[in-house]
């Protein structure tokens, strides 16, 4: 895997990758009112980044990933994800504090369908979905490096 | 349109295909893939009980009027199952990665040393 | 304090949660650090497991609920007039109390024991956050109230055990172990995920209390029996699914095998649960019981037998180990299997089986520990390499008998109170499980001789080895402790925390459904 793909499928990679990206928080952010979600949009980031491996191979990647860099993110996600479900804990683990609470969030009853004015109608759901997502994408591309770099390991010995 | 029991049977077949492929290969990978064919087979079972015939898609934004949905909650299960396989894979194949590096092979006959 | 007594249930799962998620960055800022906050965590989460197990069983085991998520009249009626529990609950009644008890003795133990064990190496911090999500994922599976947060929960500790198996990558037998068990653990797993979708496909409910009161004996939920009973009995290791015991057991590091000792014995649980609160009358006990019983007859005979034949130290405790599971499992399985007539003895035999797990869990945590440390002191784990230790290690060959004798069941260790009780009652349902149980426990004290033998007794060796540190001392001590004290006064603590754990099964099944659908 030290050398990437042909000219062809770097050039495709590099236009299909920023919209790969945007796709992914795309799905992340939406993911309380269409299909989608913290997992599903991490996925998509990650297999951004694992086509950026794949099409450029990890010589060429080398400055762009850094994998300490993912896994201190990884664990910020992950403690994002519990502060989030510790910030209800006065009525019970994982209450969603923010939904049907006013202002920014919809008033007492929120109604089915197209809601104008009102910013984030899931309350917590989509604050959780972000730190998963953040999770995922920077754990799936973590493990990726990992065994990328275990196989070339592998080939210089 | 009714599905039938077509799905189920896709899905049971799946899983014995993975079962046999996890059973009679000699591979590291193959094992692999037998087990990745066993979790697919569940899958497909676990979304296919939420089917409900002539149902849309369960969002309720711009929803067609009085229409029948999907349930979601099997979807919830499939997808919670999706990513604990992922994982699994993930540590299975670094496992693969590791007995090649110190084995020299990948058959299950060569990597046999602890017995009794 | 009684809104810490009142979140026990969910505290008891998020906090070794917390600490596996913040170990690696804590873990930047030096070891002293990292070793401080792990050693927190776990003495938090051991008192909130004090915490919750004295609540319970001051309500005399009362089932508790906790809903995640929501208030707590959660049951809302649907538009077709169905009422279902929707929420994730945490139903903890006097059993789940009892191995959340024996959860939090036997990682709290291995925890400070690791301690010492990685002073001298290097990437203790992913092992102590793999040992936390370990322990966050078996308090889960014991303390869940919903089918598949409970599959949610195996699976979890299925990752985090093979993780810890595999953890020591140089070495080649770990690696192989490690695909092995992995591959089997996940197949149990989908087992299980199969005969949850099988019975919400039937019921509509994920809710245990509430596919209890759903539950009619028709076919598809004997399939589904059928598919739990395997993935669980798997994930458990009882004969013949016990192949991957050993090695799992025997590859690990010495402190995490007594955590996958308690990981087996969490997943037992979950197969008593299922048995006797969710499936409960609606199917014939009396055939399942017996089906238990011929499965603890196999699982004794086999540990012991293939115990007897091996060479290697870690392997040996491994197949006692394995033999152990099939005390707890005669135990329960002849409770089970008279559990319609209620004869006195079917709770005695209960009793005994339910205590077995706690004393097992404390004397294989014992011998594991001291294995640890025989180990680190000869730098081999072949019997016949080692001997003379018992020149320079007085206390640990001390320990070594004291876990041995207790296991098998010499009194006045805790090991023969609750292997007589599996005694007596097994003995009154029929004299021959009794018979294989004892003799199995006699093969069990020559095993051990024979180890004690060769390991401690003996010349002393070239090269003398000093008495382990303080930090490794410790653990061993404390858990001998429990062996001892539980040895002496079997009846108070029989009463006061078994008792309890066998009603819950036996009696419990209408107040834990009646918790949750609301009383009838």
């Amino acid at each position: 895997m030290n050398s990437g793909m042909s000219i062809i499928v770097r050039t495709i990679t590099r236009l299909v990758y920023g919209l790969a990206l945007v796709f992914g928080f795309y799905v992340i952010m939406h993911g309380h009112l269409t299909p989608g979600g913290g997992f599903q949009g991490g996925a998509v980031v990650a297999s951004a980044f694992a086509l950026l491996l794949v099409a450029f191979g990890a010589a060429g990647v080398k400055g762009q990933l850094n994998a300490h860099l993912l896994q201190t993110l990884e664990e910020i996600g992950a403690l994002a994800f519990l502060a989030l479900g510790f910030v209800g804990i006065g009525t019970a683990f994982f209450y969603n504090l923010l939904a049907n609470s006013g202002s920014l969030f919809g008033g007492p009853v929120v109604p089915l369908g197209p809601n104008p004015g009102v910013f984030n109608g899931g309350g917590m759901l989509p604050l959780m979905n972000w730190a998963v997502g953040l999770k995922v994408m920077t754990g799936i591309a973590a493990v990726v490096i990992a065994m990328l770099v275990g196989a070339r390991k592998e080939e210089t010995e | 349109m009714s599905i039938g029991n077509l799905p189920f049977v896709v899905a049971a077949l799946l899983v014995a295909f993975g079962i046999y492929t996890f059973l009679f290969k000699r591979n590291l990978i193959k094992l692999v893939i037998g087990v990745s064919l066993v979790e697919t087979g569940v899958n497909l079972f676990l979304v296919t009980l939420g089917y409900r015939t002539a149902g849309v898609a369960p969002i309720y934004t711009f929803a067609p009027e009085a229409q029948r949905m999907v349930l979601p909650t099997p979807q919830a299960l499939t997808l919670t199952s999706i990513v604990i396989g992922l994982a699994t894979t993930a540590l299975l194949l670094s496992f693969a990665v590791f007995i090649h590096r110190h084995y020299g092979s990948l058959d299950v006959r060569k990597v046999k040393e602890l017995q009794g | 304090m009684t809104a810490l007594t009142n979140h026990a249930p969910v505290l008891l799962i998020a906090i070794p949660l917390l600490g596996a998620f913040a170990v690696p960055l804590i873990g930047k800022l030096g070891r002293g650090a990292r070793d401080s906050f792990v050693g927190l965590i776990a003495l938090i989460t051991a008192a909130v497991a004090g915490l919750l197990a004295a609540s319970v069983f001051g309500r005399a085991g009362a089932p508790g609920l906790y809903v995640l998520g929501g208030h707590q009249g959660f049951a809302f009626p649907l538009p077709s007039g169905m009422s279902v529990p929707i929420r994730i609950i945490l139903e903890v009644d006097g059993m789940s109390a009892f191995m959340a008890l024996i959860t939090a003795l036997v990682t709290l133990t291995a925890s400070f024991f690791s301690f010492s064990y990685w002073k001298e190496r290097s990437g203790g911090t992913m092992f102590y956050a793999l040992l936390m999500l370990l322990t966050a994922g078996i308090f889960g599976m014991e303390l869940t109230g919903d089918m598949f947060n409970f599959f949610v929960f195996l699976e979890i500790t299925s990752i985090a055990a093979c993780g810890l198996i595999g953890f020591r990558v140089w070495l080649r037998n770990s690696q192989e172990a490690g695909f092995k068990v992995m591959a089997l653990y996940t197949l149990s797993g989908l087992f299980v995920l199969l005969a949850v979708g099988l019975l919400y496909g039937q019921y509509g409910g994920l809710n245990i209390a509430y596919l209890a009161s759903a539950l009619t004996g028709s076919t598809i939920d004997i399939v589904a029996l059928g598919l739990l009973l395997t993935g669980l009995a798997l994930k458990a290791g009882a004969v013949p699914l016990h192949m991957w015991a050993p090695d799992a057991y025997g590859e690990a590091p010495a402190p995490m095998s007594a955590v996958l000792v308690a990981n087996s014995q969490a997943s037992l649980y979950g197969l008593f649960r299922i048995l006797f609160t969710l499936f409960g009358v609606t199917i014939s006990v009396a055939a399942l019981g017996w089906i238990l019983i011929a499965l603890a007859l196999l699982t004794i005979f086999v540990g012991v037998t293939m115990a007897l034949i091996q060479n290697d130290i870690k392997r040996l405790i491994a197949y006692s180990a394995v033999s152990q599971i099939g005390y707890m499992l005669l135990g329960v399985g002849v409770g089970l299997a008279v559990s319609v007539a209620k004869p006195d003895f079917g709770f005695v035999a209960m009793q005994g089986g339910i205590f077995h797990m706690l004393n097992d869990a404390a004397c294989i945590g014992l011998l594991f520990l001291a294995s640890g440390v025989i180990i680190r002191a000869t730098g081999t784990r072949d019997l016949n390499k080692m001997g003379g230790l018992a020149h320079s290690m007085k206390w640990t060959s001390v320990l070594f008998i004291i876990g041995a004798f207790a296991l098998a069941g010499v009194p006045p260790f805790n090991g023969f109170a609750s292997k007589f009780l599996i005694y007596e009652a097994a003995f009154k349902l029929s004299p021959f499980l009794a018979v294989v149980a004892v003799l199995s426990s006699i093969l069990l004290l020559a095993v051990f001789v024979k180890v004690f033998q060769a390991a401690f007794l003996g010349a002393k060796p070239e090269g003398l080895q000093s008495e382990v540190p303080m930090g490794m001392m410790v653990p061993m001590v404390a858990l001998a402790l429990v062996v001892i004290v539980f040895g002496l006064f079997p009846g108070f603590f029989v009463d006061k925390i078994v008792t309890p754990a066998a009603n819950a099964l036996w009696y419990g099944r209408d107040a834990y459904m009646s918790l949750v659908l609301g009383g009838g």
